[in-house]
């Protein structure tokens, strides 16, 4: 047994950093591949004459009268799919989930859809929803607000569905119920406290996605942030470079500060199922 | 049991839907409802329930499923509205069509491959550290804006690094005195395209591999070293067979999702239409052409379809998974 047990110990650390080194060759060379480019934008958009560096292409960003346009466009239209998003999905999602158990899964495969529907053919058959939408509403680009909130709706479910599994919203809705709360009460005063997390992350994504979002605005011939950029592309790349990569990292920092957000949550609810001494699994 | 009291809440009285559809409330009964006449008053109120859901059912079938039936059905008709098989007849027998459904296969079956293998690898090796450690979350986000809401801004990226006047391109050009243009042509090409779409391809497989790989117990790895097992032998035993079926349906989501891939093509290349989105896209821009008003909707359709088979043998593969692991 001591035998086996001497024999066993130096395999298994000469395993452990074998798979400690593959791991970090890993991460080097996959890293390099995926960080390159980002530090290629950083050098190109700060590139000068010779070796020296200028900020001109930064700063034309503040002064780029059709950039801003653009800017202000997509964060309005983040905005307003982020609260129609909100407004259409939350109260269905709730609603669903504890009244209409049956429909769950239908919710979740429509949810789900816009994933199997590419936006390159789902323009094709908008064009002409559009031209109806711009009949009644008058032609204005933010009624593109419309169709991203379906195309948010797979990350926005996935968000929203985590959460809402995570709090045993059943029981708390009940218990609201049974102490006399009306419906919209319950809904507003519990589970849209107990599922924050879940909502933030959503609109996050929903953030991200609209400032990305190229493909149906640049067919419906709308001038978004990322139809002005490619546009721009062509006549000073060092600009549209420096727009790109302050746009990559402006959703980096809002997906990594949801993430910690979430994990500090994790990480108190654990801490709190060990101090009452259960012994649960984080589901 | 009155309606108000008990552990059922049931919207007996001054109940609205949450989603506001439900404009009447259920009047209070006046006695105990028996038989046939309360499971037909319960038949009812599930219904009544169901009309939550309304609203958003209807969102959906303007903004998602109706522009699709559109598609589906200017596919099969002709400029004044007959049915014809002539727009698909079309696209079956045009080579530039054919050549593009050709190469966005190819593109969407090659990065598929190499993505989800990079992307395999990256997900093995965060999966090996701190779950809530910095680096994780950090790859994480990463991986969430490169993937899903890249586009545009990669190929700028990719402009940047490898372009003719990119940052390796330079480099090359100052270490090995080699021109731009012998070096820089590549990006430009249908090569070029498959090394792009490998970069977006691997932080979505990060992120659609990383809870397969967490589902991993260390248990199964004790237990192989205890029986004498090496690292081969635990891979091949134990994890791979339990891995596959996931790896597998990630490799159909990430071909699903290259094939659907429309902004970094059009950023990068703007002559020529090597694949079925920048096919649809000469479509949209020169919708005028006579009689061939609806070829576009073809092409489109053509993507479902073979969307749609990809999909199908995904949750043919889940299902299987599913009652596997029960």
């Amino acid at each position: 047994m001591t035998a086996a047990v001497r024999k066993t110990r130096p395999v298994r650390r000469r395993r452990f950093q074998l798979r400690s080194m593959t791991r970090w060759v890993v991460f080097g060379v996959v890293g390099v591949y995926l960080l390159l480019p980002l530090v290629a934008m950083l050098e190109f958009s700060t590139r000068d004459v010779g070796w020296s560096r200028s900020f001109a292409a930064w700063r034309d960003i503040g002064v780029n009268r059709e950039l801003l346009g653009a800017v202000t466009l997509s964060l309005e239209l983040a905005a307003l799919t982020v609260i129609g998003m909100l407004v259409l999905l939350t109260p269905t999602m709730v609603w669903v989930h504890l009244r209409v158990p049956r429909l769950r899964r239908v919710i979740e495969f429509i949810c789900l859809l816009p994933l199997s529907i590419p936006a390159i053919v789902l323009v094709v058959g908008l064009a002409p929803v559009y031209s109806w939408v711009n009949y009644i509403f008058g032609d204005s680009p933010l009624l593109l607000a419309y169709v991203y909130v379906i195309l948010v709706l797979p990350y926005a479910y996935r968000a929203i569905h985590a959460s809402l599994l995570a709090v045993d919203i059943e029981t708390l809705s009940e218990a609201a119920r049974g102490l006399g709360a009306s419906w919209p009460q319950v809904f507003i005063r519990i589970v849209v406290p107990a599922i924050r997390g879940g909502l933030l992350s959503a609109s996050v994504l929903a953030i991200a996605l609209v400032l990305g979002e190229f493909t149906i605005s640049s067919l419906l011939n709308y001038d978004t942030l990322q139809v002005i950029v490619n546009l721009l592309g062509l006549r000073n790349a060092g600009v549209s470079v420096a727009v790109s990569l302050a746009a990559l990292i402006f959703g980096f920092v809002l997906l990594f500060v949801v993430s910690t957000v979430g994990s500090r949550r994790r990480r108190v609810v654990r801490a709190a199922a060990q101090a009452e001494g259960v012994n649960g699994s984080d589901s | 049991m009155t309606p108000t009291g008990g552990t059922d809440p049931d919207p007996a009285n001054g109940d609205v839907g949450l989603a506001g559809a439900r404009g009447g409330s259920f009047a209070p009964s006046a006695g105990p409802p028996v038989g046939p006449a309360r499971s037909r008053r319960k038949q009812l109120r599930s219904a009544a329930r169901s009309l939550g859901a309304v609203p958003f059912l209807g969102y959906v079938v303007i903004f998602l499923l109706w522009p699709t039936v559109l598609v589906v059905a200017g596919a099969f008709a002709t400029d004044s509205g007959e049915t014809t098989l002539d727009n698909v007849r079309t696209v079956v027998s045009t080579g530039a069509y054919l050549n593009a459904f050709k190469g966005s296969l190819e593109l969407s079956a090659a990065t598929a491959l190499a993505g989800g293998i990079l992307g395999g690898l990256l997900a093995w090796a965060v999966a090996e550290g701190d779950p809530d450690g910095v680096l994780r979350r950090a790859v994480l986000a990463v991986s969430g804006v490169l993937a899903q809401f890249g586009g545009v801004m990669l190929a700028f990226g990719f402009l940047a690094t490898y372009g003719y006047s990119g940052l390796v391109t330079l480099v090359v050009q100052h270490l090995f005195g080699l021109s731009p243009y012998a070096t820089a042509g590549w990006i430009y090409s249908f090569f070029g395209l498959g090394v792009v779409y490998t970069f977006f391809q691997i932080p979505l497989m990060v992120l659609i591999f990383l809870p397969a790989l967490d589902g991993l117990q260390s248990q199964w790895r004790e237990a192989s070293d205890n029986l004498g097992g090496n690292a081969w032998a635990y891979w091949r035993h134990v994890a791979g067979p339990i891995l596959a079926p996931s790896f597998i349906g990630a490799l159909l989501l990430l071909f699903v999702n290259a094939f659907s891939a429309y902004a970094t093509a059009a950023a990068l290349i703007s002559q020529g239409s090597p694949i079925v989105p920048l096919q649809i896209r000469t479509y949209m821009q020169s919708e005028l052409v006579i009689g061939q008003a609806n070829v576009g909707k073809a092409l489109a359709f053509g993507m479902v379809v073979v969307v749609i088979i990809v999909m199908s043998l995904h949750a043919l593969l889940q299902r299987r998974t599913a009652k596997w692991a029960s």
